[in-house]
């Protein structure tokens, strides 16, 4: 078998819509067991992105190889080994919640047992409530389940947490994190920057139909980007920035030229959220060592 | 079976699991119809409402048809009542299918099984299955509301059960697939009923179930005859009424054959618009 190949190949795919590119030569590849985060802002074309290698959109041009298969050719044994969780879906859910995953389990040769998969996604107690009769974040939890109790190879998620608190969001995670090790590929696309980094192990930005970065969750951006920031508040009030590897060195020499603690003191790492928001808007943060700035309070 | 590979995959659906989950598809459709209030009042009561409302108007001004001598005429309840059928029939396959195909093309039902290995051949087996039970069960209850609350005498012969049989499977099958292909033009699930409802309810007033074809003016009786419902209406009326009211039809006859020719174009029809617009979303390039 060619089990080296990537589970999911992307060269160069472009989607217009008229002269609107929505894409715009995107390539990555998804290699088997791995969770790979698409991140960007609303209307980057990851959806656009995400739709066409689950087969809903057509491509403009571009190479597309899902499990080997290009998606415009995918048949019925093709749709088996995906499970494909949509970013919304508002269906009159007049069914049961165990009604609706038993009849999905019978699409599949190989499901998952219909409580397990409740089980997974914290349903129980409304495993034979109307889907209709859920609030918006349970609903969710069967779109999730409707996804995985096909036991797909590769898993779309599509902005799967929207509407969860928080419990709910950390639950879930502890399912992605089951399912991963069950070996399962994922695609994951999410607002929340925190679920990238717990869930992630690749992820690509977009941004106005092109990948911006892409790398290993906790090197995107760049070793730079992650330089830890100094904030404090100087003599005339004014608030301070100062980017440094070695902040602490920073800190001891603030509080050797002050003679005293200097005030609104903070050490920042920065998180991939600030990462994240650094390469969208097109302003990296400045890698020269220990530049101070001065910030408007 | 694994799924190590492509090889243990089905490269497409066999006929028998196709058959299989269609058949599964029939009881979950079938389920939901009878979950969905709109569906069961407009589509599954209707027309005994319609038929209770004209033995209750018009019962006591006498009965339809009646010679000049007093003898021969038969109930308001047992003229309206072939039309009735047809009518259910109308609403359980046009009616019923192309409000609800165009609401799970609107709410992302069809989208997210269009994301699973349910064949659309399946999915269109439930669909006719769900309006083959459901108007069966509403030509029978009509039947028996008919024969035990309205005292309507029912035929006897074999014969007019077996025409029975065959105009209302033939109708209903071509009205299903009808609903099926109208489904494609509503914009959206929400202006479904806005579109679909005022076609349905213009062809049953000129098609001869709420008001008698013979008093149509022609060009009215000639429009309708373009038409499904007025031959099923006809094909109805050929079993429940007596033979005497054969010379009421424009023609002088019921035209059983004329009926079969009419609806088996109109099932074509249906069948191919059915499969040149039915897609799991809608095509974006």
């Amino acid at each position: 078998m060619t089990s080296l190949a990537p589970v999911v190949r992307v060269r160069d795919l472009r989607k217009s819509y008229g002269s609107v590119d929505a894409v715009s030569g995107v390539s990555f590849d998804i290699h088997a067991g791995e969770t790979f985060a698409l991140l960007g802002p609303n209307g980057a074309g990851k959806s656009t992105t995400i739709e066409v290698l689950e087969g809903y959109r057509d491509r403009t041009s571009g190479e597309v190889s899902v499990l080997g298969v290009d998606p415009r050719r995918g048949g019925l044994g093709w749709k088996a080994r995906l499970g494909i969780v949509l970013q919304s879906a508002a269906e009159s859910g007049n069914v049961t919640v165990t009604e609706q995953l038993t009849h999905f389990a019978g699409f599949y040769q190989n499901p998952r047992r219909v409580g397990e998969v409740i089980e997974a996604v914290g349903l129980q107690s409304k495993a034979k409530t109307r889907i209709g009769k859920l609030s918006g974040g349970q609903r969710r939890r069967v779109d999730v389940a409707l996804g995985i109790i096909g036991r797909p190879e590769l898993l779309f998620l599509d902005e799967p947490t929207t509407g969860f608190d928080p419990e709910a969001r950390h639950q879930f995670w502890d399912l992605v994190r089951r399912l991963k090790a069950e070996g399962t590929t994922i695609l994951l696309t999410t607002h929340y920057l925190d679920e990238a980094a717990q869930l992630g192990d690749r992820a690509g930005v977009i941004n106005e139909g092109r990948l911006i970065d892409i790398g290993a969750i906790d090197e995107i951006g760049g070793a730079e980007a992650r330089v830890p920031l100094v904030r404090w508040r100087d003599e005339a009030g004014v608030l301070r920035e100062a980017r440094s590897h070695e902040p602490a060195r920073i800190v001891a020499g603030l509080v050797a030229s002050l003679g005293r603690e200097p005030g609104d003191l903070e050490i920042i790492r920065p998180s991939l959220e600030d990462v994240y928001l650094g390469l969208v808007r097109g302003a990296r943060p400045d890698p020269e060592n220990s530049r101070e700035t001065e910030v408007r309070a | 079976m694994s799924t190590a590979g492509t090889a243990t995959t089905p490269a497409r659906g066999s006929l028998g699991r196709i058959l299989r989950l269609g058949a599964t598809r029939v009881g979950y459709e079938t389920r939901v119809y009878f979950r969905t209030p709109d569906s069961v009042f407009f589509t599954f009561l209707f027309p005994f409402i319609m038929l209770g409302i004209f033995t209750a108007a018009f019962g006591a001004a006498g009965n339809i048809g009646t010679a000049p001598d007093g003898s021969g005429g038969i109930s308001v309840g047992a003229y309206y009542l072939p039309g009735m059928l047809a009518a259910g029939m109308l609403l359980s396959g046009v009616q019923n299918l192309s409000v609800d195909i165009a609401g799970e093309k609107s709410d992302g039902t069809l989208k997210r099984l269009g994301g699973t290995p349910l064949s659309p051949l399946s999915y269109f087996m439930g669909k006719i299955g769900q309006v083959l039970v459901t108007g069966i069960l509403q030509a029978g209850l009509l039947l028996l509301v008919a024969r035990f609350l309205l005292d309507i005498e029912l035929p006897s012969e074999p014969e007019k059960w077996l025409t029975f049989a065959w105009v209302f499977l033939f109708g209903v099958i071509t009205c299903a697939f009808l609903g099926i292909a109208l489904s494609a033009l509503p914009r959206s699930g929400k202006s479904a009923t806005a579109v679909v409802i005022p076609i349905v309810l213009v062809l049953q007033f000129i098609s001869g179930v709420y008001l008698q074809f013979y008093v149509l003016p022609e060009w009215m009786q000639n429009i309708a005859s373009l038409f499904p419902l007025k031959w099923m209406a006809q094909g109805m009326r050929a079993v429940f009424l007596p033979e005497g009211f054969a010379s009421l039809e424009p023609s002088g006859s019921f035209d059983l054959p004329l009926v079969a020719l009419n609806l088996a174009v109109w099932l074509g029809v249906g069948l191919v618009l059915s499969r040149l617009t039915f897609r799991w979303i809608r095509r974006d390039s």
